[in-house]
């Protein structure tokens, strides 16, 4: 081709128009390409939302259609027997275990994570090896949970399998979710909060308290949650520490002293009944119960959150 | 006539405009004390004395000195990273939060030495801040004005009711605030939460204020409120300003201290450092040659 400086001024526009519509063929060309990715990427995001939906949905509508018909009043009975396996006793003793195992595992790992997050020196060591060795015991299987739980609980401090062997497994096993997620919470806050408190002369406690801890509520709220739904879901762990008599630990006729009674949780009875295969309508029923209460739970949790953020804001 | 000379004229000129268009009380005292050389005697209130701080090996400030005289607005300029934000953050022992800040020298509120005499959170008491970035805690307007007094143990309502009332109007918010105490401060604009924040700091009766380029954030408008703001304030407190914008400290500031890489290259009355410094870096500093 001749060189551009040898050209007539025709030549030169010709060459020139040549080139940009080349050019222009070839940005067309790029334009279309990317077009067609990001359809795809598009497709293949919807896809996968729409996967996850639908499994969702199956497993649940599943568990309604096989469970539902079979869930009669006389599941609901007070006491338990080999003919009408009643879900009663599990639902109390879940409820109780649930709330024993956080009544344990919220204080202890919302008070460690504020120690790590607010206390001790950022990046020191310490920090480093705590934090590690939280999120391996988060990676633990639950069952190793549940044999330390009979070794330990229920074998050497003799407290046999119950209630409270149950709760205090449960309560090591969701403390680093509990600890965790209240940690991202308060490394979420703003630094400006901080600053702010402690610049009106405010110490830390207070500045702990009244201003960083209520911005990270609902994220503490939603470890406790996921703590929550851990407990309640749990059965290798339980089997090994609370056993699977289906009764409710009779605090009224025993007092304190029913916590050492043996029970068994919704997930734990499911798991018997299933195991046993005499009853499987009844445990599609149980699993719809146990449905209700997650959700449930969920909700009212998601409720309180929303109450308190509007609270702290109005106060 | 040099262009140097020249130059520092047309700044002189634009000096005494600018004063008497914004603040025209400032401005006539300004120019009567630049005239007859007899500035107000004023004690000081801070003192700064051959500071010297470092993060880890960094040094950040070296050998500072400087004072700043009561009722009156001083100024610290100079480039991003030259200390002046470090310094401010000194004077009410902020750093302290800073991991491996270590700080050599001595400065003193009242002739007390602030890093040894007095303790930290009655410190930061009597020399409030206000920063950078709005900062409203997540709570109510009230609620946010009340958490200083609160904190240092003032309970009744009524009292607080009449200290946040002061505080909010001594920050000039109280007629745009006073029908919204009970809403959440996080819902007001950029501007009206820096004023919030500046009540906030007042409703513990602070003796000195710090503001660490409060205005950066903000937009003109808002920025010429603050700044009004400031010229009110300096008659009741000492007020210690980091900007960036050379105009403001023209228009607000008694005196100036320009800092470069850590040292404090001059620090006078404003309209010397700003018509007749002392320092060619100053000099080519507030003329915007660099920086």
């Amino acid at each position: 081709m001749m060189a551009p400086w040898d050209m007539t001024a025709a030549q030169l526009s010709a060459a020139l128009r040549i080139a940009s519509d080349e050019w222009a063929a070839r940005e067309a060309e790029v334009a279309r390409r990317r077009r067609m990715v990001s359809a795809l990427l598009r497709g293949l995001v919807y896809l996968g939302a729409a996967a996850t939906a639908f499994v969702l949905a199956f497993l649940v509508g599943y568990i309604l259609v096989n469970g539902v018909p079979y869930l009669t009043p006389s599941l609901f009975e007070w006491t338990y027997t080999s003919d009408n396996v009643s879900l009663m006793p599990a639902l109390i003793s879940t409820l109780m275990m649930a709330a024993l195992a956080l009544v344990m595992a919220v204080p202890i790992g919302v008070g460690s994570a504020i120690y790590l997050v607010e206390y001790a020196p950022r990046g020191s060591r310490f920090v480093n090896i705590v934090r590690t060795t939280t999120e391996t015991l988060q990676g633990i299987p639950s069952i190793i949970y549940g044999l330390f739980g009979m070794l330990f609980f229920v074998t050497a401090l003799r407290w046999n399998l119950s209630l409270l062997s149950g709760a205090c497994t449960l309560a090591i096993m969701v403390l680093p979710v509990v600890m965790r997620t209240t940690e991202e919470a308060l490394i979420a806050v703003p630094d400006a909060y901080r600053e702010g408190g402690f610049g009106l002369g405010a110490g830390r406690l207070r500045t702990v308290f009244r201003c960083v801890l209520p911005s990270a509520v609902p994220g503490i709220l939603g470890g406790v949650i996921l703590a929550l739904g851990r407990c309640v879901g749990e059965v290798a762990a339980l089997l090994f520490t609370a056993g699977t008599i289906a009764q409710i630990p009779d605090f009224v006729a025993g007092g304190a002293a029913a916590v050492f009674d043996s029970c068994r949780t919704l997930a734990v009875h499911m798991y018997v009944l299933a195991s046993e295969g005499l009853h499987v309508n009844e445990t599609y029923a149980t699993a719809v119960v146990l449905l209700v209460v997650v959700v449930v739970l969920n909700a009212a949790a998601t409720f309180a959150a929303k109450k308190m953020r509007k609270g702290s804001g109005n106060d | 006539m040099t262009s140097g000379t020249m130059e520092r004229e047309k700044t002189r000129e634009a000096v005494g405009a600018m004063r008497t268009s914004v603040v025209p009380s400032a401005g006539a005292a300004a120019s009567a004390g630049a005239a007859g050389g007899m500035a107000p005697a004023a004690m000081d209130k801070m003192v700064v004395s051959n500071l010297n701080l470092y993060y880890k090996e960094f040094h950040a400030l070296k050998d500072v000195s400087l004072t700043f005289p009561e009722n009156q607005v001083t100024a610290l300029i100079g480039p991003s990273g030259c200390g002046k934000s470090t310094l401010l953050k000194s004077l009410n022992r902020m750093n302290d939060l800073v991991e491996g800040c270590r700080v050599e020298g001595s400065i003193t509120l009242d002739g007390s030495d602030a890093y040894r005499d007095v303790e930290v959170n009655d410190l930061r008491r009597r020399v409030g801040m206000v920063f950078q970035q709005p900062n409203p805690f997540p709570m109510s307007v009230y609620d946010n004005v009340a958490f200083g007094p609160r904190t240092h143990g003032i309970k009744k309502r009524a009292e607080l009711d009449e200290i946040v009332e002061q505080s909010l109007r001594d920050a000039a918010i109280w007629d745009e605030l006073k029908d919204r105490l009970k809403k959440n401060a996080l819902g007001l604009s950029g501007g009206q939460q820096q004023r919030l924040c500046i009540a906030r700091a007042l409703a513990v009766r602070p003796e000195v204020l710090l503001m660490d380029e409060s205005t950066s954030a903000l937009d003109p408008i808002s920025t010429a409120k603050i700044e009004e703001l400031v010229a009110e304030l300096k008659k009741s407190y000492t007020v210690i300003m980091v900007t960036h914008n050379m105009l403001q400290a023209l228009r607000v500031s008694d005196k100036t201290a320009f800092f470069l890489l850590g040292e404090m290259v001059e620090a006078g009355d404003t309209d010397t450092i700003f018509t007749n410094p002392g320092d060619p870096r100053t000099a080519d500093y507030v003329a915007g040659r660099f920086g």
